[in-house]
């Protein structure tokens, strides 16, 4: 009772100096926000990545070329990963389900009058669907045929049917890869984004088609993706694979691997850890802000007491005691910075929704349970922290000094 | 024993260089019921009397009983809970808290008090209208004259009931007229069975209280009934 009491006194003495209460907690709106837009963003970007990633499955791995830094004045080396390479990898290794190779490059694809560059072609081959978990919604994928009789045949993305403007039925339709001419013969199904990636935009052709189209060097630097027989057999076909192909690649036994593996696990870790430096460094930035609110709010509480000294004293006068002056003004300081934590979250989320709309092809923002709780959890602490000086300053008042207070 | 029992009470303000002895050794005892108006001129140690007297602040020496209760035992939070049930202090300044109305100023003690708040309300309307301001309640401060607002402060200082009624100079910020209506209410407060102690240092306000003690320098010099108290007032104690 007397608790709402000291509430309803705080936000009536808040409502008094509105201006200067909300320049007060800048500091721990600033933070707040601050919190929350990273966090929202960051969420957003892992929700949606572990979504994806998780939808290739377990048994999914990646193999790239290790792009060696050259120093100034030193050659690095040409690393290379070829199609051989992925071929010797499925047929010697065993626990290799199934493997494609993936080159990635960029043309602008004609249809008629219509013109359009989606976000990559990719040469792979007839593995790709079951790969990637992947697969063509309408018409079919290119088949080992195809790829055999060097097929001129493209499998695009919904989002290339409408740039082209190929109507409800686009397969069969002839159009153009650059200069080369391909057969429409299947749309993939509507996925959406995937790392950055429009995986509506997309146009696939076999491998050969895309070597004839990024010239011979582009096979040179593969993307090698598989599938192993099971989760169980990760470990052990990384480590055949890391032997066969640094048996190929004719590694001196001191040599790095030229090589890098990745499986699911390791994607997403080396996502998370980036996303968790991103959420450390705002943290620390985050930590002063509210450092600095903290103080601002200590600064505001030390006046509020000067300029309420006789107030205290009345209070003291009529019965009040140290716990109930305490109390108020450690409520007033909580408040204070509850209201500014309360505006910072507001104003994160919407800086978080904004900046998650304006770049295209980012996953929309999120906001979890538990950051908001932080938010307010980390204000009410800065608020207490930060106000007992003054409070316990006003509650030790001598009655009687603080009613001749001038 | 009285209702107020102060014995050799001294209160030594070290200012560094010297020591300012604002009371020198006072005896003095208020019975209930009683009507006393503290006389002396400025610097003669009332104020700082009254204030002990009001658990505001508490002596260098001397011993004070409240209501059979030896003040100087207490801790600070018990201080706090006879400031807020025996006493009712009314000061020169008024004291009401700014931008906070009528009926809430006096509410103020039960706060403390800790009643609910419809006691709250309930308690402090009756406060307001025994000195007459009903029709004032939510006016702040600021919207009501000197004379007004120390009818608020007398509510305030009446509403928990307390023991004693203790005022500072009370008419001290009012134009004669207004001093005569106050005066009045303290009268009628009076003959309700308040006790009263006032200060003052103007003869015709004191003439309102039923025995007049005279400050001086610290100490008590006179100790006598008023004309008003329509006693047979005779054997007057020497003044200088
Ligand atoms: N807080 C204080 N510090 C130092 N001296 C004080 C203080 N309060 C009062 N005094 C001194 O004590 C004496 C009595 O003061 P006071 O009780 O206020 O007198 P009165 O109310 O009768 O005018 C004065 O000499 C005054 O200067
Ligand atoms: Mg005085």
């Amino acid at each position: 009772m007397v608790f709402l009491e000291n509430f309803r006194i705080a936000l009536a003495a808040l409502r008094a100096n509105l201006m200067r209460s909300i320049l007060t907690t800048l500091g721990i709106i600033i933070g707040v926000a601050a919190v929350i837009a990273v966090v929202s963003i960051v969420q957003g970007l892992q929700y949606t990545i572990t979504q994806q990633l998780q939808g290739v499955g377990a048994t999914f791995m990646l193999i790239q070329a290790k792009t060696e830094r050259s120093f100034p004045g030193m050659i690095a080396r040409q690393v290379k990963l070829t199609y051989e390479d992925g071929r010797a990898v499925e047929q010697k290794v065993a626990g290799v389900k199934m493997l494609t190779p993936a080159i990635f490059g960029r043309a602008t694809l004609k249809y008629k009058d219509r013109k359009h560059t989606p976000a990559a072609i990719i040469g792979v081959n007839e593995n790709w669907q079951d790969v990637n978990n992947h697969t063509v919604e309408k018409g079919r994928f290119f088949s080992k045929l195809d790829l055999e009789n060097r097929h001129k045949v493209v499998v695009i993305g919904t989002k290339v049917v409408d740039e082209l403007s190929l109507g409800p039925d686009p397969l069969g339709k002839e159009i153009y890869v650059n200069i080369y001419p391909a057969t429409v013969i299947g749309v993939m199904e509507h996925k959406g984004q995937s790392l950055g990636l429009d995986t509506d935009d997309l146009a696939f052709v076999p491998f050969d088609s895309a070597l004839n189209l990024f010239g011979r060097n582009a096979g040179d630097q593969v993307q090698l993706r598989l599938q192993a027989d099971s989760a169980e057999m990760v470990e052990p076909v990384k480590d055949n694979i890391t032997r066969l192909l640094r048996q190929r690649h004719r590694l001196p036994a001191a040599e790095p691997d030229d090589f890098q593996i990745q499986t699911q696990d390791e994607i997403l870790d080396t996502i998370n850890s980036i996303l968790g430096s991103i959420t450390a460094v705002v943290g620390g930035v985050v930590g002063i802000a509210l450092l600095v609110g903290g103080i601002g709010i200590m600064n505001i509480m030390l006046v509020s007491v000067t300029e309420r000294t006789r107030e205290i004293g009345v209070r003291k006068a009529v019965g009040a005691r140290r716990q109930d002056v305490l109390i108020q003004f450690l409520i007033e300081a909580v408040t204070l910075s509850l209201v500014g934590g309360g505006i910072g979250l507001l104003l994160g989320y919407g800086l978080g929704v904004v900046t998650a709309k304006l770049i295209p092809n980012f996953p929309p923002a999120h906001v979890p349970l538990w950051a908001v709780v932080l938010a307010f959890g980390f204000s009410a602490i800065v608020g207490i922290f930060f106000g007992i000086y003054p409070a316990a300053k006003a509650s030790r008042l001598d009655p009687i000094d603080a009613l001749r207070y001038e | 024993m009285g209702l107020i029992d102060l014995k050799d009470i001294h209160k030594v303000y070290d200012m560094g260089a010297e020591k300012v002895r604002a009371l020198n050794g006072v005896d003095l005892t208020v019975e209930r019921g009683e009507y006393v108006a503290i006389m002396g001129s400025s610097g003669s140690g009332k104020s700082t009397l009254m204030n002990l007297v009001g658990c505001l602040d508490t002596p260098s020496s001397g011993s004070y009983v409240l209501n059979g209760v030896a003040v100087q035992e207490l801790d600070d939070s018990q201080l706090a809970g006879i400031r807020n049930k025996e006493i009712g202090f009314v000061f020169q300044t008024f004291n009401l808290l700014a931008r906070t109305d009528a009926l809430h100023n006096v509410e103020l003690p039960l706060i403390y008090a800790g009643l609910s708040r419809a006691d709250r309300r309930d308690r402090a309307r009756k406060a307001l209208e025994k000195v007459g301001l009903g029709t004032r309640m939510h006016h702040q401060p600021n919207e009501l004259s000197g004379g007004q607002r120390q009818r608020v402060a007398i509510a305030r200082a009446l509403v928990n009931d307390p023991s004693i009624l203790l005022a500072d100079e009370p008419t001290g910020n009012l134009d004669s007229a207004t001093s005569e209506e106050i005066m009045a209410l303290f009268d009628e407060l009076h003959q309700a069975g308040n006790t009263v102690v006032l200060v003052t240092h103007e003869p015709d306000i004191a003439e309102h209280a039923w025995r007049r003690v005279l400050l001086k320098d610290g100490k008590v010099i006179s100790d006598q009934p008023t004309a008003r108290a329509g006693s047979a007032a005779t054997a007057a104690a020497p003044v200088s």
